[in-house]
């Protein structure tokens, strides 16, 4: 007769049990472990840093990203105060000028070197995610000490950052905490032996200073971080654009581009099989045109090794197959084909060509809608300073004709690709950014 | 001719050669000012004037760049359309009030006349002031309320925001009927201005106090 009762006392004291080694647990996890200075920092700066390590430095923060996500547009350098949407609100980025009451100018290394190794801040709070610790935690201490000694050479600006405005709890400290013990843990770099040097020179950049996982790596409901490694593809969700999969070579030209190419389109934004847009583009404007011509090669070369070439061929779409219609081919004519040629060939070095183009016939078809809505143009780069630019047909077209025209060149010269619904479209038209 | 290739994605909006959209919204490019085409461009990109559109178009594009396709526009002399009929809910006396805000102002209200900056054909001023002829009374008003709401700014101190609050609504509405219906002239100068507000000074146009403290 005490049975239910027993089991459940049984169950409820088992759930408090785990709830306090749990809170424990995120407790060392997040904050106990600093209490010990067991990752004392490896490499203690110097009172002068030579020339050449404040070249690496400003290097290192431009190839990062650091420049382009802590500069707000129109703003100062590295004075933080860049707005980045999340699908948990925007947040801020944050000064990182060497102001002594608004950036990192009353920082030590070892404060730096925390920061990016345990995204945790000089004053004990947890960052937020939104900075990718992950990969910052791959650089080496060299890496990290020229980083900031660069830094803490550059002008300094007093401005404070704007306040994030997440939902609650979303952004709080223990919810940060809870997040990280889930899905954060440092992973320095560690090279592969049996590889080339430039084959680790190119991992070593992919999973630091590019965190090309942060787009191209999955994330779940709650925005973990994915392995720094993870190139599998990803979605993101308030631009709404896709990063394809750079492991499968039916998503991406790679697998058919030579590392020159590769190397091209990451410092130019164009080659002769490619050109970047939406958040790529972004990408190489404030990042890719600054790598050095060695360091675009190696990791062109690293990410060819990581191409699978077999598991994805047979791949069958489930959705019914884009077909065309005569309306399709009447708007194609008048609005395409001048610039795209008549079938779908292109213009070299001016308009990328559609047959055959692998962006064009991904499954998801959001990065398509996106180009046909809103064109645009490609980064003014070092070596393509004057990009061609494709109109916007948010106004000329509707959603029935966006989609029409799009399964039109989803369906033609040996293209094939799920079809897209006039529905798909008004949906990146709702949700403009 | 390579410049009028690369300004396609333009004209979606703007018009063959920038000669304004259909819609009365996307307003003519072609012949204003280079350093005001320039600015908007800067400003667009940098927030201070918000639209999505414009943003995504300016923002991947080099300053060097932004230059040139200004300097295109600026450069493009194609016929204006012809002015727009006076509409049928304004009144001879709003007329005659537009009329003398745009030509005299108004010292009651601190409103200087139009002419002080953007010359006295209305045409423009040197390279950074725009005309306000051949423009349609809906674009003209938009902008009027988007500077009062702060959704359209420049770089400080930015004069035409201030003149903007000064404005009444009515005022607005009778000074904007009057110059979408004046005929744009066969013969323009963008080099005489009248008096320029002694109160005002405009971020985006160093060269029009040049001279005055």
């Amino acid at each position: 007769m005490n049975k239910m009762p027993i089991l459940f006392s049984w169950a409820l004291k088992f759930t408090f049990g785990c709830l306090i080694l749990a809170t424990a647990w995120v407790t060392w996890d997040n904050w106990g472990r600093f209490s010990f200075q067991f990752d004392t920092p490896q490499t203690e700066a110097s009172d002068t840093p030579t020339p050449h390590t404040l070249a690496q430095g400003e290097y290192l923060v431009r190839i990062s990203g650091c420049m382009a996500c802590h500069t707000s547009n129109g703003g100062e350098p590295l004075a933080g105060g860049r707005r980045i949407d999340t699908p948990f609100g925007p947040v801020f980025s944050s000064n990182l000028t060497p102001s002594r009451t608004h950036g990192i100018g009353a920082w030590t290394l070892a404060d730096f070197q925390t920061a990016l190794r345990w995204g945790r801040s000089r004053d004990g709070h947890l960052l937020l995610p939104a900075f990718p610790y992950n990969h910052t935690s791959v650089f080496t201490p060299t890496d990290v000490q020229a980083m900031f000694a660069w830094l803490q050479s550059t002008k300094p600006v007093d401005v404070a950052r704007p306040t994030h405005q997440l939902t609650w709890p979303v952004g709080t400290q223990p919810v940060i905490a809870v997040w990280r013990s889930l899905y954060f843990s440092p992973t320095p770099f560690k090279s592969n032996e049996q590889q080339s040097d430039v084959w680790n020179r190119g991992a070593y950049l992919v999973q630091s200073a590019g965190h090309c996982a942060a787009c191209h790596g999955q994330r779940n409901a709650l925005g973990s971080f994915p392995a720094v490694d993870d190139l599998s593809g990803g979605f993101l969700p308030s631009q709404m654009w896709v990063a394809p999969s750079l492991l499968n070579p039916t998503q991406t030209t790679l697998a058919r581009s030579s590392d020159k190419d590769i190397a091209q389109l990451l410092r130019a934004g164009q080659n002769t099989s490619a050109s970047v847009s939406g958040p790529m583009a972004e990408f190489v404007q404030h990042v890719g045109q600054h790598l050095s011509v060695a360091d675009s090669l190696a990791i062109a070369t690293y990410l060819k090794s990581r191409i699978e070439p077999s598991n994805h061929n047979a791949k069958i779409h489930s959705a019914a197959l884009a077909s065309s219609t005569p309306a399709a081919q009447t708007i194609y004519a008048n609005h395409c084909a001048t610039c795209h040629g008549d079938n779908g060939e292109g213009k070299a070095g001016r308009y990328p060509s559609l047959a055959g183009n692998p962006a064009v016939v991904l499954a998801q078809p959001d990065n398509l809608i996106q180009m046909a809505l809103y064109g645009g143009y490609g980064p003014s780069t070092h070596d393509r300073p004057r990009p061609y630019g494709m109109p916007p047909y948010l106004f000329t077209l509707n959603n029935q004709q966006i989609a029409d025209v799009l399964n039109h060149i989803r369906s033609q010269w040996g293209n094939q690709a799920p079809a897209i619904s006039p529905v798909q479209v008004d949906r990146a038209r709702a949700a403009a950014y | 001719m390579d410049m009028s290739e690369r300004v396609k994605p333009c004209e979606a909006c703007h018009g063959n050669q920038g000669r304004a959209g259909p819609d009365g919204y996307y307003p003519r490019l072609a012949g204003k000012p280079a350093g005001y085409l320039y600015n908007q461009m800067e400003n667009f990109s940098q927030g201070r004037r918000r639209y999505t559109m414009m943003r995504r178009m300016m923002e991947p594009l080099s300053p060097e760049y932004q230059r040139e396709m200004a300097n295109h526009f600026a450069g493009l002399h194609v016929p204006y359309a012809p002015p727009s009929a006076p509409a049928a809910n304004i009144s001879s006396a709003q007329m005659q009030r537009g009329r003398q805000l745009a030509m005299e102002g108004d010292a009651s209200r601190k409103l200087p006349a139009c002419t002080s900056c953007h010359g006295t054909q209305l045409m423009g001023y040197t390279s950074h002031i725009p005309s306000l002829l051949g423009l349609p009374a809906a674009y003209l008003g938009a902008q009027l309320s988007a500077w009062k709401q702060g959704e359209r700014s420049t770089v400080a101190p930015d004069c035409m925001a201030e003149i903007a609050k000064r404005l009444s609504p009515d005022d607005a509405t009778a000074v904007t009927a009057w110059l979408a219906t004046q005929p744009v002239p066969m013969t323009v100068s963008l080099a005489k201005v009248t008096t320029a507000p002694a109160d005002l000074r405009c971020g985006s146009a160093p060269d029009l106090h040049k001279g005055q403290p």
